[in-house]
């Protein structure tokens, strides 16, 4: 496989130095395949799109898209590549099919002409092209901005955080076309997203925080990485366990997962020694199970400790 | 050219479904040109006077009665001095006091001519000049009826000397079509341009259009065409107004006139363009555009004579456009006089013109 995105340690600084949004990024992404930026808000997942779409320029590194250095052959790269900003970045003025062939002439091709490529994304909209943009729901609207990105079928698609603010049937669909992009087209999709969960949806992912990535892998492989036993808690007082349990001597990390909290804990303590420890601490129906890591605990083990960043 | 023309049709739907636009757009000056227009043609009735009377004989005694019976006058008392007058004047009691003078009767008799005073509220100088011509109009019939019935036929002349009060210098109402011109294209293509150009920002779509292969050019170009178009419109508006509405004479050179608004369209557009360039919201954009508009209303001599005011603030307004423009616009649409006598002004405008619009492009930023 070639790689059809190259970034070498990229920084990139805001308000004269003083904000680093990103501090020395390097990696690399593979033609056709689905690649994950996945991060909290201000990890920097944004200010990497911008520079990878032509949109900033870096402070320093280095970065090529489809063989384009993204300085010097910017206008090229923006004729191969579809962006789609965080924010829904379309005229609510016009209606759908105003937007789509407006996009599609900027980029000097016609909607019949790529039809082919946007038909799965734009018949679910397309009986309402004669909508505002502006009154369409949250998925109706990332669907429309997909297809208007989609339309000159760029070789690379760039999707800043798309699902945020999408219900999740929605986001599921979302993610489903995605994939038949890949499959049916060869594109290569490099997505960001908040949401752990959609992590699993991609080939490759970079969990990303505080400007640094953390670790590149496929899902499987960064849940394979995780080495601690990790275990679910339940009990009939909820509120009260999460400081119980933080505050048990046994105790390595605790966090809210839902339903449960999800703990991690010290070599050579039982389920027995925590179970007679919540009973003391007056908790009853009190549930512990192992449990496999989830994307969000891989990532809160890394998070917690910056040190061994940069694995490859 | 086919991706300019379907910008230039998105910018268009763009202004067409914004009726808050369209209204400003076209309203605006209409609604201003009708206001001012009623300030030029405003019929002045129910004129409230006092009399000051120092001669008290039967001619000024039947004048008096003249003033009283005519409709459009409203008889509010005597006065016996002047600083009764003054007091009826500050309160606002009156609009105009007619003041004889002492010797009224006999001056007239001796035909050096009878003196009156007229004093006028100057502070609306349009009303006031307007008063003191109905006044006039009474005292001269009555001038003439006294020469018809006088046996001798001799010449009688009774010749009031007007004075306003406040603000001596009357400003012909004719200036204020030319600096309606000036202020409002200095609006729709200053503000609105800004304003368009920096919603794209605002809305995020800017992101979306620089990620495209468009060249900033284009973008601009395609932002500005409709706007020009626009301003063009509003001009022929406001011509066809003030000639058929208002009565304004046309006197100048009509094509010159249009030429020269163009250039004067272009700077404002590229005042705008600037602008956009500035700021990061619709507000800000906004507001910038009000504080380069207001000095261009007061230095450009759309309201206040730019020969009367200080030396120095002379010198400012020969920075502002505006000033050279409706300069233009006062000698070609309201003096009538040869071409020749705007080619100072319109090479400052094209100065203006290509210095501004080469800034605007060349600071407009083809990244975020």
């Amino acid at each position: 496989m070639n790689s059809i995105i190259q970034a070498e340690n990229i920084v990139k600084t805001y308000n004269h130095h003083r904000v680093q949004a990103l501090k020395g990024v390097s990696f690399e992404v593979e033609e056709g395949e689905i690649y994950g930026l996945i991060g909290p808000d201000g990890a920097g997942k944004t200010s990497l799109f911008r520079i990878l779409a032509t949109l900033l320029l870096a402070d320093s590194g280095t970065a090529t898209v489809d063989g384009l250095d993204v300085v010097r052959d910017y206008r090229k790269i923006r004729n191969r590549t579809g962006y789609m900003p965080g924010r829904f970045s379309l005229y609510q003025d016009l209606t759908i099919e105003e937007n789509l062939k407006f996009f599609a002439t900027v980029f000097g091709t016609t909607i019949e002409q790529n039809y082919g490529l946007i038909k799965d994304i734009y018949q679910q909209i397309e009986p309402f092209k004669n909508r505002r943009a502006g009154k369409l729901s949250g998925g109706m609207k990332q669907k429309l901005a997909l297809s208007c990105a989609l339309i000159h079928a760029p070789r690379v698609l760039f999707l800043d955080e798309p699902t945020t603010g999408v219900d999740p049937v929605s986001r599921k669909e979302f993610w489903e076309m995605l994939q038949r992009l890949k499959e049916n087209h060869g594109l290569t999709i490099v997505a960001s997203t908040p949401y752990m969960d959609e992590a699993m949806q991609c080939d490759r992912i970079a969990l990303i925080q505080n400007g640094q990535f953390l670790t590149i892998d496929t899902p499987q492989g960064i849940i394979a990485h995780y080495d601690k036993p990790l275990w679910g808690v339940h009990s009939d007082k909820m509120h009260q366990l999460l400081d119980d349990l933080r505050s048990w001597q046994g105790c390595d990390t605790a966090f809210s997962f839902g339903e449960q909290y999800h703990l991690t804990v010290k070599p050579g303590v039982s389920q027995a020694a925590l179970e007679s420890y919540l009973h003391g601490k007056g908790h009853s129906q009190v549930a512990i199970a192992p449990i496999e890591a989830s994307i969000e605990d891989c990532f809160m083990a890394l998070m917690d400790q910056p040190e061994t960043t940069m694995k490859q | 050219m086919k991706v300019f023309a379907s910008f230039v049709r998105k910018e268009f739907k763009h202004i067409e479904r914004d009726t808050r636009t369209l209204v400003i757009l076209f309203a605006m000056p209409i609604i201003l040109i009708v206001l001012f227009g009623f300030a030029i043609t405003t019929e002045v009735k129910d004129i409230r006077y006092t009399v000051l009377d120092m001669s008290h004989d039967q001619y000024t005694q039947r004048l008096a009665e003249r003033f009283a019976a005519n409709r459009y006058f409203i008889y509010k008392g005597e006065v016996s001095n002047r600083q009764q007058a003054m007091a009826k004047f500050n309160h606002g009691d009156v609009d105009m006091v007619i003041v004889f003078g002492g010797n009224f009767a006999q001056e007239l008799g001796h035909c050096t001519g009878g003196s009156i005073q007229l004093l006028l509220d100057g502070s609306e100088p349009n009303q006031a000049a307007t008063r003191a011509g109905y006044a006039q109009q009474v005292i001269a019939d009555f001038a003439q009826e006294l020469q018809q019935s006088s046996a001798t036929g001799q010449q009688c002349n009774i010749v009031p000397v007007t004075h306003l009060l406040y603000n001596p210098q009357a400003i012909s109402a004719y200036n204020f079509v030319p600096g309606i011109i000036g202020l409002i294209l200095m609006l729709v293509c200053c503000m609105m341009t800004a304003i368009a150009i920096v919603r794209e920002k605002e809305s995020g779509s800017m992101e979306v259009l620089l990620a495209s292969p468009l060249k900033a050019m284009t973008i601009i170009l395609a932002k500005l065409v409709p706007y020009f178009v626009i301003s063009f419109a509003d001009l022929v508006i406001i011509l066809l107004l003030s000639r058929y509405m208002l009565g304004m004479p046309f006197a100048g050179n009509l094509p010159a006139f249009i030429g020269i608004s163009l250039i004067y369209i272009i700077v404002c557009l590229s005042l705008g363009l600037m602008i956009s360039c500035l700021c990061s919201s619709q507000l800000a954009a906004m507001l910038i555009s009000l504080i380069m508009v207001i000095p261009c209303i007061y230095f450009s001599g759309m309201a206040f004579p730019i020969e009367s005011m200080p030396t120095t603030f002379q010198h400012v307004s020969t920075v502002m456009p505006a000033r050279w423009y409706v300069s233009v616009v006062r000698k070609l649409m309201v003096q009538g006089v040869a071409v020749k006598y705007v080619i100072e002004e319109t090479l400052i405008l094209a100065f203006s013109a290509a210095v501004l619009l080469s800034i605007a492009l060349a600071s407009f930023k083809k990244r975020l």
